[in-house]
């Protein structure tokens, strides 16, 4: 039961609001997550296995819900938030179906889109059949089919291309979507796992393995996987008559351009904000990254603080995160909505539940 | 393998369909560490050789995994087999033994 009358929006249902539920809830606080799906989870729902143990993403789903032990939070599904709007030293959050939630302090987790990767047109996203995204791999690799290309047949060689609508002005975007790189690792393991004969290559620009046991997986996707890393970035994508597909680039550490066929050819899209975030921003009055993702206060002590006092962000919805970064994150803003609860409590009507030590 | 080649027969497009890669599997048979290059250039920066001509170890290891073998003969010669680019590679990858298969090769897969 909640010891705390004040009560906590979460907007958003993903890992960093299921997280961030879970760390307010066992502090005591009344909280409510907002989720305009049918069911919380965010991508984790569509993932197959996580990089870089290849776990199950169900474990980390059951980790989340697993937190609602001891004072569960309110969680309404098929809630659309559409704006937040300051009043009187609180706030008002507004779902597309008419309804309004008032709340002391809110939390924005309403997580990342990934860039349409239509709009590099000269990779045949949507034009040609055997050219897919990420997103569309980890589908097809959770059913648990056996890859097939669109003429049901086995693919013999494979490319990823690394950076789509990152790192790339004429996308718009020139920041780094950070995990696509360590996804184009797993997901290339993941297709020699099922299809030990096939050919994999990674077209890329730089390879970016930050995180804690990234570069290992590197290794072991050239070590024990055979992967091919080519750099240079691939300028154009060309069906050939039989629906294979020819691709150009520069094979920049040989200084040669390169030609090479494909059966299948994967994109890894960048992430970007939900247009919706942006308009909820905008609607609390905070302020934007140059990526246009929600912006903290201070890039090094208060992130996940904003310029509007009371609402907090956490998770992809300000920068590009992993899955563990994202939890550590969201707890991180935690602490910093106790902290601002605790300080405002006192210009606030008295708790529903009374203390002994009241 | 200066191979300027104004003769407009061959590009300087890598081919990869009709390539050949017949040293390349032969050494990655024997020697599996020749695919675990990143490319860093250690090995050609410390190589006696590559400071005194245009032998470039990296570069070679690379061609050859792309299949671009004309002149390989020739530029293997260049290498004095001293070992010292094996001391720095940061992939443990066992360049002198690399160098070796590559010779190997040349003498059973090819008569180039
Ligand atoms: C192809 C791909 C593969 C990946 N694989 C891995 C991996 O293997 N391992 C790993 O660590 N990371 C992986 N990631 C990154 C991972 O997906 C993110 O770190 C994680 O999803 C971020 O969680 P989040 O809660 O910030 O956002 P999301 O997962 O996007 O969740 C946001 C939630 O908010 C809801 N929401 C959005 N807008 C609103 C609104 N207006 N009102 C109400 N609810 C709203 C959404 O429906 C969703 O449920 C991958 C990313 C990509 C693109
Ligand atoms: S993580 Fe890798 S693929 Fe993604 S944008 Fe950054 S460099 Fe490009
Ligand atoms: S073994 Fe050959 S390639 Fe390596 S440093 Fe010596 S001369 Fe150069
Ligand atoms: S030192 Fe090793 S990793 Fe670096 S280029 Fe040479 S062989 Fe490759």
């Amino acid at each position: 039961m909640a010891i705390n009358s004040q009560h906590i929006v979460i907007i958003g249902g993903g890992p960093a609001g299921l997280e961030a539920a879970s760390c307010l809830g066992t502090a005591g606080y009344r909280v409510t997550v907002l989720e305009k799906e049918k069911q919380t989870g965010g991508k984790l729902l569509i993932w197959d296995k996580l990089f870089p143990e290849f776990r199950n993403s169900d474990k980390v789903l059951n980790h989340l819900s697993n937190g609602f032990k001891t004072n569960p939070p309110q969680i309404l599904t098929n809630a659309e938030v559409v704006s937040v709007i300051p009043e009187n030293g609180q706030h008002r959050i507004n779902l597309r179906d008419g309804q309004a939630f008032q709340a002391d302090t809110v939390l924005i987790t309403t997580g990342f889109k990934l860039y349409n990767a239509e709009k590099k047109e000269e990779y045949g996203y949507q034009i040609y059949e055997n050219v897919i995204t990420s997103f569309d791999l980890e589908k097809q690799l959770k059913t648990g089919n056996p890859i097939r290309i669109e003429a049901g047949l086995t693919p013999r060689r494979i490319a990823f291309i690394h950076c789509v609508g990152s790192r790339d002005i004429k996308s718009g975007n020139i920041y780094c979507s950070r995990t696509c790189c360590i996804t184009g690792v797993k997901q290339a393991i993941e297709i020699k796992r099922r299809l030990s004969d096939a050919e994999v290559f990674n077209f890329y620009m730089d390879l970016r393995m930050f995180g804690q046991n990234f570069e290992e997986l590197y290794i072991e996707a050239q070590q024990k996987w055979g992967v091919t890393f080519i750099r240079g970035r691939v300028s154009e994508i060309a069906e050939n008559k039989d629906n294979s597909l020819q691709l150009k680039a520069e094979d920049t550490l040989s200084g040669r351009p390169i030609k090479m066929s494909f059966d299948l050819v994967v994109l890894l899209a960048g992430m970007v904000p939900e247009p919706r975030t942006v308009e909820i921003g905008k609607s609390a009055g905070l302020e934007f990254t140059s990526g246009n993702f929600l912006a903290g206060l201070d890039s090094h002590i208060s992130q996940n603080e904003t310029n509007t006092p009371g609402i907090f962000i956490a998770g992809t919805c300000r920068e590009p995160l992993s899955v563990a970064e994202t939890l550590t994150d969201a707890r991180a803003a935690t602490v910093k909505m106790i902290s601002w609860l605790r300080e405002n409590e006192t210009s606030h009507k008295k708790p529903l539940i009374k203390r002994d030590n009241d | 393998m200066k191979d300027w080649g104004y003769s407009i027969l061959k590009g300087r497009q890598i081919d990869f369909e009709n390539n050949d890669f017949s040293i390349a599997e032969y050494i990655t048979k024997h020697e599996p560490s020749f695919r675990w290059c990143i490319g860093c250039g250690s090995c050609t920066a410390t190589c006696s050789a590559a400071r005194l001509t245009d032998f470039n170890p990296r570069k070679l290891k690379l061609l050859i995994q792309r299949g671009e073998i004309k002149g390989l003969a020739d530029e293997i010669a260049k290498c004095m087999l001293c070992g010292k680019c094996q001391l720095v590679c940061p992939r443990g990858i066992n360049t002198r033994n690399v160098i070796q298969n590559i010779k190997r090769a040349l003498n059973t897969c090819h008569a180039l």
